[in-house]
C-alpha cells in the first residue's frame, strides 16, 4: 500500500473543509467519539445538520470565524490506498500556509463554487499549483447543489479553466462537479449528475498514479550527521547519515562529493544492522566511502556521472512570506536541504501579477507577492533546477532578525 | 530504473529518521521527551534507527508526575539499560514541594496539567534548545494544526497564528536566545500506523497495553485503575475487570477499556474496528472543544 498526499484549494468558502469533512465522513472515517463532538458543537448548517468543517478547523478562531487560518493535516486510509490530507485557507492573507500545504503533494484539488466560477483566488492557487510542479490537479466545481446541478454551468467553468490550465501549462488536469454538502460525487456517483460520465473523487483519487519515489538517474543525499562512535571497537568508523533525495546509489558507484569536488566510491550502504546493495529515492540511510575525504553537514554526495549545477548566483522563483517587505539592501539566510550559507536578492527580475498572470517590472516584494529574482549566495550551492528534481530545486530563505521563514526558492537556472 | 519496495511504514519512518538527523544537525542541546508510551517508545526505536551504531546525540527526557504505572517505571528503566543512553527526570513532585505548582483538588483532581511547569523548568535548567516528542496530528485537531518543528517562545507557548511556513522537506530550526523548537517526526503518524510498525519491528511495550486483570471505578463513563493517586469516595465502587490502556499518561486521567487483546494482532484488530479515537480515552481532552490548544498555548506538548 502506498501514500497519496493531496491538498485542496480555492478561494474562501469555495467548500475545502467541507469536503474534506464529506470524504471523511462518508468514508466511515470519523470515530464516534468525533462524530458525538460535531453533534454538540454550536456551529450547524442552516438546515441543522452538522457543519463538517469544522472536523478540520481545529482552532478557537477558525470556528469562531467559521474560516481556515492555518493548514490542518488528516488522515484516512481505504483498502486501496493511505491518504494525508492538507486543508489548506482560502483567505489571501494565509496564503503562506497554503503554499506549506501544497509544497509536499503531488496531488491539488481546487474548488471553484459553481455560482462564482473561477475568480481571483482560483488563479492565484493555480499559478502556485504550475509554480511548485504539482503533478495531479483536481478541479471540483463545487455547490452543484446551489445551481440546480446544471450542466450547462460546469461545462462554462470547465472551459473557462481550460483556457486557464493551458496559460499555466498545467499538464493533467481532472474535472469533477461536486456537492461537498450534499455528498455528490464525492464518494459515491451522483445520481442527480447523470450527464456526468467520469467517476467520484474519491475513486479516482484511489487510482491515481503516485510515483513519488523519484527514479531517476539524479543520485542526490544531502548529509545531515556525521556518525562516528569513538570507541574502541569502532575506532575508525565513520558513516556519513542522509536521506536520498533522488536516484539510486549502488555499492561500488563512484560519487563526488560537493561542494569540495573530491571524489569516491561507495564501500558500503548502512541501514540500522542491515547493509543492503542500494539506497533508493526516499531512503533514510547511512552510506560509507572508501576514501578518507573530509565531509561535513551540509555536503551533498552525487553521482560523480551526473553532477548538479553550482553556482553562487541563481535565478529562482520567489514566494514572499513575510509581513516585512523584500529588502535587497540586507543578507538574508537561504537553507538548502542540509546547507545554509548567507545569500541576498541581488535583482527582481519582475513580478507576476496575479489577475492577469502577465509579468511586470518591480522593486518591491511584499507578503504573497511572486515573481523571478537573482539571488546571490555567500558558498555556492550544488543544486538542480526545480523542474527537474523538485528535492534538490527548492529552499527557503530566512531572516536573521526575526529568523522567520519568509521566502520558498525554485531553482530555475544557474547564472553564468 | 529499480524497482524497490518502499511501502507506507517505510515512507514513514524514513521521514521521521530525517527529522531526527535535522534536530541533531540543527540544534545545541536536543532532548527527547520520554513518557513511556507506545509513541515515545517508536521514537527510540526510530532514534537507534537514525543514529546507531554512534550514540543519541540528546539524552531522554522523562516528566515524572508521580502518578504513574508502575509498569512504564519499570519498562522506562529496563530500556535505558539496555540502549546505554542518558536519562533526565524531571519531578512533578519536587515542583509540589518547591511550591512552584498546588495539587489538583477534588475528585477529578489529576497531575496532568502540572507537567507543563515542571517540563518547562527543565528545559530552563537544561538549557534545551529542542524537545523532541511523539505527538501525531490525528491524535487530536489542534495537533493536525502544528508543525513539524514547532517554534516555542520562552514561556513554553505556542502561537498558531504565528507559525512558520514549512516548505518541502525543508525544517527551519533558527530561534532566538530563550525560545526553544518542540519537534514532532511522526506528525504524519497515525495510531494504526504506530501500532503496525511496533508489529513489524517487534518493538516490546510495557504489559499495560495489553488485557490483564485490574481493579477499576467508573468515572464519568470511563474506566479508571483505582489507586491511592485517585481520589475515592463512598460512591466509588471498585470492580476487578479485563482491561488494557491504549494511551499511557498519568494514572489519575488514563481510562482503561475491556479488552481481552493479549497479542499486537489482537490490539491491530480491536483498533481497526473501533468507534472510538484514542484521546477519547483521555479525560483531559474532554473538558472543551478548545482544551488541547490552550494547553498547547500554555506550553504543553
Ligand atoms: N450549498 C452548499 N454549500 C456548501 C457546499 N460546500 C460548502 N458549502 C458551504 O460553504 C461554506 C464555506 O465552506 P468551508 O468548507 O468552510 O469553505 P472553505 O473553502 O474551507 O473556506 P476557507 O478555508 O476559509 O477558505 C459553509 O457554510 C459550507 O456549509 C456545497 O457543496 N453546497
Ligand atoms: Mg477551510
Amino acid at each position: 500500500m502506498n501514500i497519496l498526499k493531496f491538498f485542496t484549494a480555492g478561494s474562501v468558502d469555495d467548500g475545502k473543509s467541507t469536503l474534506i469533512g464529506r470524504l471523511l465522513y462518508d468514508t466511515d472515517s470519523i470515530l464516534a467519539d468525533q462524530l458525538e463532538a460535531l453533534q454538540s458543537s454550536n456551529r450547524k448548517n442552516d438546515d441543522g445538520t452538522i457543519d463538517l468543517a469544522i472536523l478540520t478547523d481545529g482552532l478557537r478562531a477558525e470556528r469562531e470565524q467559521g474560516i481556515t487560518i492555518d493548514v490542518a493535516y488528516k488522515y484516512f486510509q481505504t483498502e486501496k490506498r493511505k491518504f494525508i490530507i492538507a486543508d489548506t485557507p482560502g483567505h489571501i492573507q494565509y496564503t503562506r500556509n497554503m503554499v506549506t500545504g501544497a509544497s509536499t503533494a503531488n496531488l491539488a484539488i481546487i474548488l471553484v463554487d459553481a455560482r462564482n466560477g473561477v475568480v481571483e483566488q482560483t488563479i492565484r492557487h493555480s499559478y502556485l499549483v504550475s509554480l511548485l510542479g504539482i503533478k495531479h490537479v483536481v478541479v471540483c466545481i463545487n455547490k452543484m447543489d446551489m445551481v440546480d446541478y446544471s450542466e450547462s454551468v460546469y461545462t462554462n467553468i470547465i472551459d473557462r479553466y481550460k483556457t486557464l490550465a493551458q496559460q499555466l501549462k498545467l499538464k493533467d488536469v481532472t474535472y469533477i462537479p461536486v456537492s461537498a454538502l450534499k455528498g455528490d460525487n464525492i464518494v459515491q456517483r451522483s445520481a442527480r449528475m447523470n450527464w456526468y460520465e467520469g467517476e467520484s473523487l474519491l475513486h479516482f483519487l484511489e487510482k491515481v498514479d503516485t510515483d513519488n519515489l523519484d527514479q531517476s538517474q539524479l543520485a542526490r543525499m544531502p548529509v545531515q550527521w556525521v556518525i562516528r562512535p569513538q570507541t574502541e571497537a569502532l575506532h575508525d568508523y565513520r558513516g556519513y547519515a542522509g536521506r536520498v533525495l533522488s536516484g539510486t546509489f549502488k555499492l561500488n558507484d563512484k560519487v563526488t562529493i560537493l561542494p569540495s569536488g573530491a571524489s569516491s566510491t561507495i564501500e558500503k550502504i548502512e541501514f540500522f544492522e542491515q547493509a543492503p546493495e542500494a539506497a533508493h529515492a526516499g531512503q533514510s540511510v547511512i552510506i560509507h566511502l572508501k576514501d578518507d575525504v573530509d565531509i561535513s553537514r551540509g555536503d551533498t554526495i552525487v553521482n560523480a556521472s551526473a553532477l548538479p549545477q553550482e553556482s553562487k548566483l541563481i535565478e529562482a522563483d520567489l514566494c514572499w512570506m513575510d509581513a516585512r517587505a523584500l529588502d535587497t539592501s540586507i543578507m538574508y539566510v537561504i537553507q538548502h536541504n542540509s546547507k545554509t550559507t548567507k545569500c541576498k536578492i541581488s535583482e527582481i527580475l519582475h513580478k507576476v501579477d496575479i489577475n492577469t498572470l502577465e509579468k511586470h517590472q518591480a522593486d518591491e516584494f511584499r507578503l504573497n507577492d511572486i515573481g523571478r529574482v537573482i539571488i546571490k549566495t555567500a558558498d555556492a550551492l550544488a543544486f538542480d533546477l526545480y523542474d527537474d528534481n523538485r528535492a534538490n530545486g527548492s529552499a527557503i530563505l530566512i531572516d536573521s532578525r526575526t529568523n522567520l521563514t519568509v521566502g520558498a526558492l525554485m531553482f530555475r537556472a544557474a547564472v553564468e | 530504473m529499480s524497482t524497490y519496495n518502499f511501502d507506507y511504514l517505510d515512507e514513514l519512518e524514513a521521514e521521521a529518521i530525517h527529522i531526527l538527523r535535522e534536530v541533531a544537525g540543527q540544534f545545541e542541546k536536543p532532548a527527547l521527551l520520554f513518557s513511556g508510551g507506545k509513541d515515545s517508545i517508536t521514537l527510540v526505536r526510530l532514534a537507534e534507527k537514525a543514529f546507531r551504531p554512534g550514540k543519541f546525540p540528546f539524552p531522554l527526557v522523562h516528566i515524572d508526575t508521580g502518578h504513574n504505572f508502575q509498569e512504564t517505571i519499570d519498562y522506562r528503566d529496563q530500556m535505558i539499560e539496555r540502549i546505554g543512553e542518558k536519562l533526565i527526570v524531571g519531578s512533578v513532585q519536587q515542583s509540589i514541594d518547591e511550591g512552584k505548582v498546588v495539587e489538583q483538588t477534588g475528585k477529578n483532581a489529576s497531575r496532568n496539567a502540572l507537567q507543563t511547569v515542571t517540563l518547562l523548568d527543565t528545559i530552563t535548567k537544561y538549557e534545551f534548545d529542542a524537545c523532541i516528542g511523539g505527538a501525531r496530528r490525528d491524535e487530536e485537531k489542534a495537533r493536525a494544526k502544528e508543525r513539524i518543528f514547532s517554534v516555542r517562545d520562552e514561556f513554553g507557548q505556542w502561537d498558531p497564528k504565528r507559525q512558520r511556513p514549512e516548505l518541502w522537506n525543508i525544517y527551519n530550526g533558527k530561534i532566538h536566545t530563550g525560545e526553544n523548537v518542540r519537534v514532532f517526526p511522526i506528525s504524519n503518524w497515525t495510531e494504526l500506523d504506530v501500532w503496525n510498525y511496533i508489529r513489524r519491528e517487534k518493538i516490546e511495550l510495557p504489559s499495560i497495553y495489553f488485557s490483564h486483570q485490574r481493579d477499576c471505578i467508573t468515572r464519568n463513563g470511563q474506566l479508571m485503575a483505582a489507586s491511592p493517586f485517585l481520589n475515592m469516595d463512598d460512591d466509588d465502587i471498585v470492580i476487578n475487570k479485563q482491561v488494557r490502556f491504549r494511551t499511557v499518561g498519568d494514572m489519575s486521567c488514563t481510562a482503561a477499556v475491556e479488552s481481552e487483546a493479549t497479542l499486537i494482532d489482537d490490539i491491530i484488530a480491536e483498533i481497526s474496528a473501533s468507534k472510538i479515537s484514542e484521546r477519547g480515552a483521555r479525560m483531559d481532552d474532554k473538558v472543551s472543544e478548545a482544551a488541547m490548544e490552550d494547553r498547547k498555548k500554555g506550553g504543553y506538548f
